[in-house]
């Protein structure tokens, strides 16, 4: 019963931590890429700079959503505790 | 369902199990290098198809080394170049049936990030001597030093996550639709894989030129544009 109890907990927080996870990043990224088409729309001859820098930068936000995908994994696949 | 993080040997080399990655990276560095060696056995003066479409990927790759490095990029140009066409190639290795991308298992992407991390050290050394690359570690002041180390390891740790994530993730969920839904409606998001692929493949690269544009320090004072000419 206990171990079952430890696997519902755990696809709970996975649930829990990629649903919370997502809404950091996913504000940061539409709040990124409004900045980046406010910026090109003012100034198109930069658009290649814009986009590359917006690119690196879309990816740093995007790995904090993905550290929460790979703990739910940790917990679902590799739980040290089931 | 398959674990992610977890491989099953295929067979035995000796003592070494041989896992699919693997297998799939054999295949891959065969391609690459055949490839290459193939495509530049008789280059002209006046290129056929072939040799243009190799000027041109080295001209785009040598365009953005110098929009980020501002430096001249030949001696970075192999490594970032084959880093490029290895995880690109890699990711797409989806589109052959039964093959999953080598790079939607950690151990590869491991593989990868640790090369760029010894290829930042290396360059940076090379260009500052050994004192002067870790002097910097130093900088703005010695406070920072426990921090610039945890940030050397962090963004390894973070290139390894980042790829693999978005990869593995990728491979996961055309197996849950598969499996959900049936044959043909994980197309769509097969399609979007590969724009997924391509996108990390570019990400990837740029973010090991960063590092290593990083670790070569200072760069070079740019031409100055001609707002900065007319300023007073």
């Amino acid at each position: 019963m206990t171990g079952n109890l430890i696997e519902i907990v755990s696809i709970l927080a996975a649930a829990i931590a990629v649903s919370f996870g997502a809404i950091g990043p996913a504000l940061a990224e539409g709040r990124a890429v409004a900045a980046a088409m406010d910026a090109i729309a003012r100034q198109p001859e930069a658009a290649g700079t814009l986009s590359r820098t917006l690119f690196v930068g879309l990816a740093m936000i995007e790995t904090m959503a993905i550290y929460t995908l790979v703990i739910a994994l940790l917990v679902l696949f590799a739980n040290p505790f089931v | 369902m398959d674990n992610p993080l977890t491989l099953d040997p295929l067979f035995q080399l000796g003592p070494v199990p041989i896992t699919a990655p693997v297998l799939v990276t054999w295949g891959l560095i065969v391609l690459i290098g055949g490839g290459a060696y193939f495509a530049t056995r008789h280059l002209t003066l006046r290129p056929g198809k072939i040799q243009t479409l190799l000027e041109l990927f080295v001209t785009t790759i040598d365009g953005q080394l110098r929009d980020t490095l501002n430096r001249d990029p030949a001696p970075y140009r192999a490594l970032i170049g084959t880093v490029f066409l290895f995880v690109l190639l890699a990711n797409w290795c989806s589109l052959i049936p039964g093959i999953e991308p080598p790079t939607a298992h950690i151990e590869t992407d491991a593989a990868l990030a640790l090369v760029v991390f010894a290829a930042t050290l290396g360059y940076g050394v090379a260009t500052r001597g050994l004192r002067g690359y870790l002097a910097t570690f130093a900088e703005p002041s010695w406070v920072m030093i426990p921090l610039n180390i945890i940030e050397q390891i962090t963004r390894t740790f973070s290139l390894i996550v980042r790829l693999f994530g978005n990869i593995m993730s990728g491979v996961f969920v055309v197996g849950i639709v598969l499996s959900l839904a049936g044959l043909f409606v994980p197309i769509p998001l097969m399609a979007l894989e590969l724009l997924t692929g391509a996108v990390q493949a570019y990400i990837f690269a740029v973010l090991a030129t960063v590092f290593i544009g990083a670790a070569v320090g200072e760069r070079p004072k740019r031409n100055l544009s001609s707002q900065e000419v007319s300023k007073p």
